[in-house]
């Protein structure tokens, strides 16, 4: 009877064991054969004039060099307004309001909503107070700010947590010494918390760059240089998204820029990881 | 800051600059959602005021340059998908971090979990690209068409997955390392112990990961949109093409006018109710009032 429960048992710890073993294979094998496709593609394709010169005939043939022009200053724009904004925030929410009070509750959970609403609802917001409220119309401008929008949350959040993780002590002996607010803010706890601000704002980065749903009707699908902010612009992700559905004969071009854009973020994002794990870990130690 | 934070009084005139400045920042960041949902109402009253909303439900189909708004075959859509791609990947989810936990050797549980990070960092765009030029012909050989249902499931699967083995893993690591102890002092089994100790404890981050993945893939546009087909119609197998809510806005944009665009922002502000119907279920669990 005991043999009989225990071999059971002994039957149950295989089957989870098999189960979650399969689950990893299953998982790893996916990414292998997803990043092997887009790199085994488009290895041969990479090449300095692709990254360097227009696209031409709709994009099949040519590069992707304004595009990345366009790509740089939507990113530019978007972080531009982005990181003051979230800066004054974090700042506000981590220094000058207690968790309870009814100002840091609203706008948290006015972030929390904001966090979570769907890339194309940017889209449609973005088109229709920037484009036309606005009249800025189709432009890197309108893009730029939609992004903006869009990637405040992480900004904030990341921020924030870079100022908790300020020591209290650091404050009070400021008060202490008699110290304005101001003065604290600028010399103490800036430098202290940046850290934090530059993980918020390599995720954010990423996230701005990734994004294809809130592009198509603020920034534009106009592939030409752009000569300034309110210019149409392209960004990469559209431009993979228009060659694989919208032109017959884009797949190679198309898997070329795919990997472009897998690497940028993949760069990006082992920055903002490297960042938090070692050098805001050790920031905290050693201070 | 605990003990300085509801001090806002100083004899600095610059503190007193400096606090309405950052209130002022605050505001602006604060009512991005508020100017989001009055935008999307703005646009989309037209079509509310002399259709009504019942209509989006009861016309007989979506023909907006007829004046028909039936919106229901693509909240179908929305919601098999979203529903399909949970079920797979809340599973392979838990079980990935599960595996980092407390089955893989260190030396695979740090690259494993790198992996998924790297999963989570890939654009929807790039999915999108490899579903429509890897496994749509691959499920068109096996029935045709080939961009369905499934294949979105499939591709939604992925992006959802890293989401919730990531939140997954979060809320294993804040279990109590006594729990463990004492279950394996207990004589329990590893198995055992994961499902009668562990999935208990991490319950309520379990359930967030589930739900922010959910809130990812109701949200998704591009992937769903390249690999699903986009007919308009309720699906009636897996390999039938589906049309989703998101999916309809991005394709009908660019040419939508009067009360077709209007009828485009309805779906937008029904995006942005179920959005908030999950952040608040979020916050529900997250107060703990998910327990035994």
């Amino acid at each position: 009877m005991v043999k009989m429960m225990e071999r059971n048992l002994d039957g149950r710890e295989l089957l989870a064991s098999t189960l979650v073993w399969s689950a990893v294979a299953l998982v790893t094998a996916t990414f292998c054969w997803l990043l092997g496709d887009i790199i085994w593609h488009a290895l041969s394709h990479i090449t300095w004039t692709f990254l360097t010169t227009p696209p031409r005939n709709a994009g099949r043939e040519g590069g992707i060099g304004s595009i990345l022009i366009s790509t740089t200053l939507i990113l530019g724009v978007c972080l531009g307004v982005s990181v003051p904004i979230g800066l004054g925030t974090a700042v506000l929410l981590a220094e000058f309001t207690t968790d309870d009070s009814l100002f840091g509750r609203l706008t948290r959970r006015s972030l929390d909503v904001l966090s979570g609403v769907p890339s194309i609802v940017f889209g449609l917001f973005g088109n229709a107070f920037f484009c036309k409220t606005l009249g800025l119309g189709f432009s890197i401008l309108s893009g730029g700010l939609t992004l903006a929008c869009m990637v405040l949350p992480i900004l904030i959040r990341s921020t924030e947590e870079g100022f908790r993780a300020v020591p209290t002590g650091y404050r009070l002996s400021a008060a202490a010494l008699g110290l304005s607010r101001t003065t604290t803010l600028v010399h103490l706890l800036l430098p202290a918390a940046v850290p934090g601000l530059l993980v918020g704002l390599v995720l954010g980065m990423g996230r701005a760059i990734a994004e294809t749903a809130a592009l198509i009707f603020t920034s534009g699908y106009v592939d030409r240089m752009p000569e300034s902010l309110l210019d149409s612009g392209r960004a990469l992700s559209i431009h993979i998204f228009d060659l694989s559905m919208n032109v017959p004969g884009g797949d190679a071009n198309a898997y070329a820029s795919a990997l472009v854009l897998v690497v940028l973020l993949l760069a990006i994002n082992g920055t903002a990881s490297w960042l938090a794990e070692h050098w805001l870990r050790r920031r905290i130690v050693t201070i | 800051m605990i003990s300085l934070g509801s001090n806002t009084s100083s004899r600095w005139q610059t503190d007193q600059l400096l606090l309405w400045l950052l209130r002022g920042v605050a505001v602006i960041a604060g009512t991005i959602v508020l100017l989001i949902v009055t935008f999307l109402a703005m646009e989309a009253f037209p079509v509310l005021r002399h259709v009504g909303i019942t209509r989006f439900f009861t016309d007989p189909s979506w023909h907006p340059a007829e004046g028909l708004y039936n919106l229901t075959p693509m909240l179908w859509g929305t919601l098999f998908a979203t529903v399909g791609s949970v079920l797979i990947a809340t599973p392979l989810g838990i079980l990935s971090a599960v595996f980092c936990h407390y089955y893989a050797p260190p030396a695979i549980a740090r690259p494993y979990r790198r992996l998924i990070e790297l999963l989570a960092g890939i654009p929807s765009v790039v999915y999108g690209f490899w579903g429509l030029v890897v496994l749509v012909p691959l499920i068109g050989a096996i029935r045709p068409p080939g961009p369905s249902l499934l294949a979105g499931i499939v591709i939604l699967t992925i992006m959802i997955l890293p989401t919730i083995a990531l939140m997954a893993n979060a809320s294993l690591t804040n279990v109590p390392q006594q729990y463990v102890r004492g279950a394996a002092a207990l004589g329990l089994s590893r198995w055992a112990t994961i499902r009668g100790v562990v999935f208990p404890a991490a319950k309520s981050g379990l359930f967030t990961g589930v739900i922010l993945g959910t809130g990812r893939a109701i949200g998704e546009t591009m992937a769903i949109l390249m690999v699903c087909g986009n007919v308009v119609q309720t699906p009636d197998s897996l390999f039938s093409p589906i049309r989703t809510l998101t999916a309809n806005i991005a394709l009908e944009m660019a040419y939508a006018l009067g009360d077709h665009r209007a009828a485009l922002f309805v779906s937008g502000l029904v995006l942005m109710a179920m959005i908030a119907a999950l952040v608040a279920a979020a916050d529900w669990i997250s107060h703990g009032r998910v327990h035994g």
